[in-house]
């Protein structure tokens, strides 16, 4: 027996949540337990009261359509999002962000909303919020909220949630039908959290020019970020070497961070080669480069 | 005060009924609580795979799930795997026959894992069970034993269904 003593709730709706979380005092909540189990275990954790919300049946859904959204509930499994059909037609690039998630036993439990809220700096589901200008959406005995995703991670595994808020779902911004796609990360070893990850969405327009590209890097500072500089200088471009390094060479303006086994330098040198080959895959694959 | 709550779990088949502890986790449940010592703790944060057990037919972490999700839940362990009768299932024998195990560690969780695998590809290439299995460590094997069982298995499951 590992966890140190906690009461344990298992509130059925979100109702009852907000209630339990408005007046305990150092209640922490369970999503899928990927990441505060173990912290329970290494009682890195110890908080008097746990919430769990696997009972929370409407917490849990997937509500893609043609519309242009994705609505997601916090609690739906990593799993339910890998094997949708809908998601694999509107958000193709979710399949190639979570292969990376873990390894499939994790995925069976873990939650897209436990991913945003405990925001591992390299977390690829964050990358995907912010990627797709995401909206998160809150709630708690005061109010509900809705925070953009390029707003929500505010410091190391810290994001904007308010003490007493829960995370209720997750809001996509879509794009059209048949846009270039592309996740590209380095790890250690297959499942690990990566070094530094890219995601990249690309439309071509009927000439064969990038109209428009979204790029968005994960693992160099406590949140994803979304390299704006280079987005607009692919705009109208043909795909071309020149124009992927030029790209890339933006992502080693990027603020990084060291650590004990990684320096800043490597993972910004990560980070650029990512980019260049999420737009060269991204775009419909080689291109020529010149002599 | 110690936060206790009264559970219903189906494990292998059997329903078992305790009181438990909030804060125990579902692979102390079924070692101590249950005797069923199979299924192994290693790392205990997720990351060794050896207490992997299948929750309504799902693999997880049993290290990383506690005792009380578990109500209502029906639960395989490998002990649960074995023909009725007894004898080793045909990933178990796969298992035997290739040397898929030395010390046995991480047998339990190597197995379970690659029951639900099975379960939905059993036309897997070698590369999609090293993936599979990317979430268990091994330190004996080399992982190519077990890599070979696991193909062997599939290769009698398709048999098995035309």
């Amino acid at each position: 027996m590992k966890p140190s003593r906690f009461v344990y709730h298992d509130p059925t709706t979100i109702a009852e949540a907000i209630d339990l979380f408005g007046r305990l005092d150092n209640a922490l909540p369970l999503a899928g337990g990927q990441s505060l189990m173990p912290m329970l275990n290494f009682r890195v954790a110890a908080p008097d009261h746990l919430i769990d919300l696997n009972n929370i049946a409407s917490l849990s859904y997937i509500d893609v359509n043609d519309n242009g959204r994705g609505r997601f509930g916090s609690m739906t499994r990593q799993r339910d999002l890998e094997f949708s059909g809908d998601v694999a037609r509107v958000f193709p690039i979710f399949q190639e962000a979570l292969s990376h998630v873990g390894h499939r036993q994790t995925r069976n439990r873990g939650t897209f909303g436990g991913s945003l809220c405990h925001i591992d700096p390299s977390a690829e589901l964050v990358n995907m919020a912010v990627l797709h200008d995401g909206l998160l959406l809150t709630a708690s005995k005061a109010a509900s909220r809705t925070i953009p995703a390029s707003e929500w991670v505010q410091g190391i595994m810290t994001s904007a949630l308010n003490p007493g808020e829960l995370l209720t779902g997750i809001e996509l911004t879509a794009w059209p039908e048949g846009h270039g796609f592309a996740f590209e990360e380095f790890a250690r070893r297959h499942g690990d959290f990566a070094i530094a990850a890219v995601g990249c969405l690309v439309i071509m327009d009927a000439a064969g020019l990038i109209e428009r590209a979204a790029l968005c890097v994960s693992g160099l500072s406590p949140g994803p970020v979304r390299l704006v500089s280079a987005e607009q200088l692919l705009g109208g471009q043909r795909p071309s070497h020149e124009v992927f390094r030029a790209a890339a060479v933006e992502a080693e303006g990027l603020d990084a961070t060291d650590d004990a086994f990684v320096k800043a330098s490597y993972r910004k040198h990560l980070a650029r080669i990512l980019t260049y080959r999420a737009l060269e895959r991204a775009t419909g694959g080689r291109v020529r480069r010149a002599a | 005060m110690i936060d206790t709550r009264k559970i219903k779990v189906t494990v292998n088949g059997r329903a078992h009924e305790r009181e438990v502890e909030t804060r125990m986790t579902l692979v102390d449940f079924l070692r101590h609580e249950l005797d069923l010592t199979g299924t192994h703790v290693g790392c205990e944060h997720g990351v060794c795979g050896v207490c992997t057990v299948l929750v309504d037919d799902l693999s997880a972490r049993a290290c990383l799930m506690l005792a009380v999700q578990a109500h209502g839940k029906s639960i395989t362990t490998v002990e649960g795997l074995a023909n009725r009768d007894g004898t080793l299932n045909m990933l178990q024998q796969a298992f035997r026959e290739n040397h898929g195990l030395q010390c046995g560690f991480c047998t339990p969780g190597m197995l379970t894992t690659l029951t639900e695998f099975l379960a939905h590809n059993s036309d897997p290439t070698e590369s999609e069970v090293r993936v599979a299995i990317s979430g268990n460590l091994c330190r004996c094997t080399g992982y190519q034993s077990i890599v070979a069982a696991a193909m062997q298995a599939a290769r009698v499951l398709r048999e098995r269904k035309t």
